[in-house]
């Protein structure tokens, strides 16, 4: 599993202040701990802060670097952003994220290919979110196309069937279940599938509970990353044992243990 | 028409692994051996880069070996009852290493203590060059008044120690920690132990790199193809990435080869099956090289025929893999 670390989100006060103080220190601290914990890149977003967000997200991004050299992956829907933060920042990178709509992929295809980046596809085009699991499918399968006439490695592409928060769309799990299913036969090696698996429980309650039982339903049917928090612990030992469940792990007694010393940054 | 790469991409590589120092290194040994590296399932080159030459240790012991089988004790005579003309022998048969096994500390066997133990080190390591394994008699409380001394008699040599248990582990560890040796640990044919021990060194300080997996070991015939899978299992999950599986893998041959009724029974007793000095050597060599299939960085073996055999089927191997 490839975990991206969701906690350097301006969403949450704390990383806010930070960055619209320029508060270096709470940055390093969260980027170590989350590869600690075991993330094996970070998502960065600069949320509602004040100020420019190109210069936000490039402070944000830079002081991140300082701290590890995990990949990074930028995580703003501004092209703007995506155009300057990118061909600038050092070390692996990830944009996060692109629509499936040709025009969207016909700019961010060249910016991930020429800068080595990864590039997180969203199964959304001009029409909005996919209603049902076949349209996600679909969705997915053109980005992989257009990737692949990129040149875009298949290893640096992850699809996104977009999960929605489960009060407000309460038949959406079960249609990205289908959908991860569907996609994780479609090629093989296998694409690479990843939710942002805080988006389910936004407003709910019982909101670990709720992302850590998706999760490993969203294991079983082929999810091979996630962005979200390491440092919830219960959240973890689910993610590692549903791996030891499915056979991508041997079995030891101090299974926790054993799969907390392969996380490495930037290892997948 | 083109056919499909099968060829797989693998993670990770099984670690390096070095035993022995040179007086440069601190030691006295004439040379070192490094095993592992290997970066694809056993010699299958087109996958990546096959790794170092597996290594054969000839299996000495400080005492008891009389009851060896006849056809071993025709080959080393009076040797056996010295330690540092055994090691001496061993090296005139070109083995890459001698694997000293303390069984005359073994309380049934002789009952040595420490002191004759470290004695019996300190003599192996002034009669040869080689680098040397010492692995004790195998009864935990018994392991853990000798081995410590003995690992302070080889301190600066870089040895493999050996066995670390599950069960019993935290003597040696600290013995080796403390003398700068390699650790063997054992598991009994089980690949989720063989994982645990690994973690439970790890825990109290002792690098996962300095590790080797000693999975238990059986003969051709007597549950080979279950090490064998349990080697394999082992060797796909340390090239996929998983650090507690990526170490070197040591198979117990000798011992195990020579218990066989195959090769211990005279000709009255199997009559049919061939001369008796020739089925000794024969079901250790052939369980010698069908482990270097399962990934044996080395080999621990006792008839020179088997020893010669090994060493001539890993140079065939190693060869055609460049």
């Amino acid at each position: 599993m490839y975990i991206v670390g969701e906690c350097l989100n301006g969403m949450f006060k704390r990383v806010r202040q930070a960055i619209e103080e320029r508060d270096k220190s709470v940055i390093h601290e969260l980027a170590r701990s989350q590869v600690a914990a075991g993330a094996n890149a970070l998502d960065l977003n600069v949320g509602p802060s004040i100020g420019d967000p190109v210069t936000n997200m490039t402070w944000l991004a830079e002081t991140a670097r300082e701290a590890t050299d995990a990949p990074l992956w930028i995580d703003s829907p501004r092209w703007s952003v995506q155009k300057e933060v990118i061909p600038r920042l050092s070390g692996p990178k990830g944009i996060n994220s692109t629509k499936a709509d040709e025009s969207a992929l016909d700019k961010y295809l060249p910016l991930a290919v020429e800068n080595g980046a990864a590039l997180v596809g969203l199964t959304i085009d001009q029409k909005g979110v996919p209603a049902d699991a076949e349209k996600r499918v679909e969705l997915g399968v053109q980005i992989m196309g257009k990737a692949m006439e990129a040149g875009l490695s298949s290893e640096l592409l992850f699809i996104d069937p977009i999960i929605l928060p489960v009060n407000v769309a309460p038949a959406q799990p079960a249609n990205v279940l289908k959908a991860l299913a569907q996609l994780v036969v479609f090629s093989d090696p296998p694409p690479r599938l990843v939710i942002g698996l805080s988006n389910l429980s936004q407003n709910c309650t019982h909101r670990n509970l709720i992302n850590r039982i998706f999760l490993v339903m969203a294991q079983s049917a082929g999810l091979s990353a996630a962005i979200l928090d390491p440092l919830d612990e219960e959240l973890m030992n689910a993610l590692i044992t549903a791996e030891i469940l499915l056979g991508k792990a041997i079995y030891c007694d101090g299974f926790l243990e054993a799969y907390r010393m392969r996380s490495q940054p930037g290892k997948s | 028409m083109e056919s499909t790469d099968t060829a797989q991409k693998w993670a990770s590589a099984v670690n390096h692994l070095t035993i022995g120092a040179t007086a440069a290194q601190g030691g006295t040994r004439t040379k070192t051996v490094t095993v592992g590296g290997a970066k694809c399932v056993p010699w299958l080159a087109y996958e990546g880069d096959v790794g170092c030459r597996p290594v054969v240790a000839l299996e000495i012991w400080d005492s008891g070996a009389d009851n060896w089988p006849q056809e071993l004790r025709a080959q080393y005579g009076g040797a056996m009852n010295d330690p540092a003309a055994w090691a001496r022998k061993g090296e005139e048969l070109g083995a890459d290493l001698i694997c000293l096994k303390l069984m005359g500390t073994h309380p049934e066997m002789g009952n040595r203590g420490a002191d004759e133990a470290a004695a019996a080190v300190r003599s192996v390591l002034a009669a040869t060059g080689l680098p040397l394994i010492v692995l004790g008699c195998g009864i935990d409380e018994k392991d853990n008044e000798i081995l410590p001394k003995c690992c302070e008699a080889a301190r600066g040599e870089n040895c493999l120690f050996g066995m670390i248990r599950q069960k019993n582990y935290r003597t040696l560890v600290a013995a080796s920690l403390a003398d700068g040796h390699k650790v063997l640990a054992e598991s009994p044919l089980d690949i989720n132990i063989a994982k645990q021990v690994n973690i439970l060194a790890h825990d109290i300080g002792y690098p996962l790199e300095n590790l080797v997996i000693f999975p238990t070991t059986a003969a051709m015939g007597y549950g080979f193809e279950y090490v064998y899978s349990i080697m394999e299992r082992g060797r796909l999950a340390g090239l996929g990435g998983d650090p507690l599986l990526r170490q070197p893998v040591l198979c117990d041959v000798g011992f195990e080869a020579w218990r066989a009724k195959e090769a211990q029974a005279s000709e009255a007793e199997l009559p049919g099956y061939g001369p008796a000095s020739e089925r000794g050597p024969l079901w250790e060599t052939i369980t010698a090289t069908n482990y270097l299939q399962a990934g044996a960085d080395i080999l621990v073996l006792r008839h020179p025929v088997a020893v010669a055999q090994a060493k001539e089927a890993i140079e065939t191997l190693h060869g055609a893999a460049k």
